[in-house]
């Protein structure tokens, strides 16, 4: 399938700071995918970058088989086939039909096609009472959803999205969501989502890219991306916090022990032994216990408690087992195992769930 | 006191009967100040979105030229205008001196620089994101203009208002371009002047108080105009 959008090693510089570094990626029709990334990371200035609002100082963008990079009539052609829904909505001065109606005006479609139209997309976001209100008296979740119709009516190729979702409540953010299920549901258009929230990458990306200070250094499925990052850069932004140098000491099939500072811990890898690696553990597949406990799980090691910090219903524990480890409880088993700083306790976790990546 | 009493009285009765005389100054007065109003404005709203939505060399010279050429001598005005349109000046030969035509120029330039100014100030209001929503959703750069200049429209409608009781209250030059030629080119400032000098006190006044109703009307407009209902027209 040809892509409906393609960026080819796209770069932007403002005032000799680089922004973007050599970017690439292909969207088809149906693909949906969420950037994510910390903030000041590029991602805005992607989107704008591929919507054709700024030109890049180098690299090219590909749309529908035409390259749209340089300026002319084609960019105009292409950006009538996109829609952009911005973190903060703008809504103009004018009823919520006429916002509505507006990219259809601007394309000079027929008085009863516009009509007929904005009644079907005001519907599918919700605000069918709404053709009068004027726009500005809007709640903020109403103004998105305001623009999301404003942006869907044109029957958009591509479709941008940064941060939909940002500012609004969680009833807001479901409805918002909801919409865009529905979109990709129909599979006719490309989505580009970014956004720092993961939890919602998740959620609504069938894949998801990590772009760190103007590189994407991953794109891949949600599980691949929090569950097999392809670097300690990525490892770091997705929430894998137990990241531990070592070297693959021996390995029986696909099982190998890797010595971390004297340590043995086993885990499932394809590498090869004498491999120096990173072992990579989410806080969350470690068990902690007070007592040794016969699990299935490989790897077993005793260690206290160096530091408890409460996140409402969860609480990080960080361990000292040689190695240094942090583990994340719910709030209510740490209380129910009257959880100490310097309590001995006992942290396992599974071969199948560490991750294990060459180190350079 | 009773003197002026009666004199208000008659430029009263001068007006309710439509004397010949003052409603055709009036009248001439009013399209002289629109015309000059109406070319201002089409100059003024594509320069404006130009001058606002660019970048480039010496614009915030320009900017500083404008609002000092907000409060320009009328009378400077008057005279670089008869100086072009004068029978020895670059444009004598259009036969423009003494004329309403001539005056519509000189008002209109009297007015370019304030509604110039005002209209950029009227942009700056706008969220910046207007102009890129309205791209995005793929305006072209006039259609793109035309959606910012409908967000600004009430401080537009305002510089329109503002200009145009600058058009209509200005003496100075219209006494130097039209000449004051009655029936011809004399207006409702120049008329009052004219009047004036000649102790006609009541027509002064008559024409005095159709100036002031007149300010009053275009206000009402400009009010009526801002509670309108949407129009939405985009240009191709």
């Amino acid at each position: 399938m040809v892509p409906i959008i393609e960026a080819i090693n796209l770069s932007q510089i403002y005032e000799k700071k680089q922004v973007l570094k050599d970017v690439n990626l292909q969207l088809e029709r149906g693909d949906m995918l969420a950037l994510i990334g910390p903030n000041g990371a590029g991602k805005t200035t992607l989107l704008r970058l591929l919507d054709l609002l700024e030109k890049p100082s180098s690299g090219r963008i590909i749309f529908d088989g035409n390259d749209v990079t340089a300026s002319g009539r084609s960019r105009l052609k292409a950006r009538r086939r996109m829609a952009f829904i911005h973190q903060k909505p703008i809504v103009f001065n004018l009823n919520v039909y006429n916002n509505v109606a507006c990219g259809l005006r601007f394309r000079h479609e027929n008085k009863r096609l516009i009509k007929e139209k904005v009644e079907h997309v005001l519907e599918l976001v919700g605000m069918s009472d709404y053709h009068k209100r004027d726009a500005r008296t809007l709640s903020g979740g109403e103004m998105q959803r305001v623009a999301i119709a404003r942006a869907l009516v044109t029957e958009p190729a591509v479709l941008f999205l940064d941060e939909p979702t940002a500012n609004l409540d969680p009833t807001s953010v479901s409805k918002v969501e909801e919409i865009l299920a529905r979109i990709i549901s129909e599979d006719k258009t490309a989505l580009l989502m970014v956004t720092h929230d993961m939890a919602q990458g998740q959620r609504v990306a069938r894949k998801i890219g990590v772009l760190v200070k103007g590189e994407i250094l991953q794109i891949g499925s949600p599980n691949d991306i929090f569950l097999a990052p392809a670097s300690t850069r990525v490892a770091e932004f997705v929430g894998v916090e137990n990241i531990l140098p070592g070297m693959i000491a021996s390995k029986e099939n696909e099982l190998a022990t890797v010595d971390v500072n004297g340590m043995k811990i086993q885990a499932i890898t394809d590498l090869a032994p004498r491999e120096n690696v990173y072992v990579m553990i989410r806080p969350e597949d470690i068990t902690i216990t007070r007592a040794r406990e016969n699990t299935s799980a490989r790897n077993n090691f005793e260690g206290r408690i160096t530091r408890i910090i409460p996140l409402g219903p969860l609480t990080r524990i960080e361990i000292d087992c040689g190695i240094p480890l942090l583990g994340v409880i719910t709030t209510r088993s740490a209380g129910e195992m009257a959880l100490a700083v310097d309590s001995k306790i006992y942290a396992s976790f599974k071969a199948t769930a560490i991750h294990v990546i060459k180190r350079l | 006191m009773n003197d002026l009493w009666g004199a208000f009285e008659q430029a009263i009765r001068l007006i309710v009967s439509r004397d010949p005389e003052v409603m055709n100054i009036a009248w001439r007065s009013l399209w002289i100040a629109a015309a000059s109003t109406a070319i201002c404005v089409a100059i003024c709203l594509p320069l404006g979105s130009l001058i606002h939505f660019n970048k480039f060399r010496g614009k915030h010279l320009l900017l500083s030229l404008l609002q000092t050429l907000f409060s320009m001598p009328t009378v400077v005005v008057g005279l670089f205008v008869y100086v072009m349109v004068s029978n020895s000046g670059p444009l004598g030969m259009m036969g423009l001196v003494f004329t309403p035509a001539a005056m519509v120029i000189g008002q209109t330039l009297l007015i370019i620089p304030m509604m110039l100014g005002l209209v950029i100030s009227s942009f700056s209001g706008v969220d910046k994101a207007v102009m890129e929503t309205a791209t995005s959703l793929g305006a072209n750069r006039l259609q793109a203009y035309t959606i910012n200049i409908k967000e600004a429209k009430f401080p537009i409608m305002t510089a329109v208002a503002m200009g145009f009781g600058r058009a209509i209250s200005e003496v100075g030059a219209s006494m130097i371009i039209g000449g004051n030629i009655k029936g011809y080119t004399m207006t409702l400032t120049t008329g009052i002047s004219q009047y004036v000098s000649m102790g006609l006190i009541e027509q002064a006044f008559a024409l005095g108080i159709i100036l002031l109703l007149m300010a009053l009307l275009i206000n009402i407009a400009i009010y009526l105009l801002q509670k309108r209902r949407q129009y939405v027209w985009f240009p191709s």
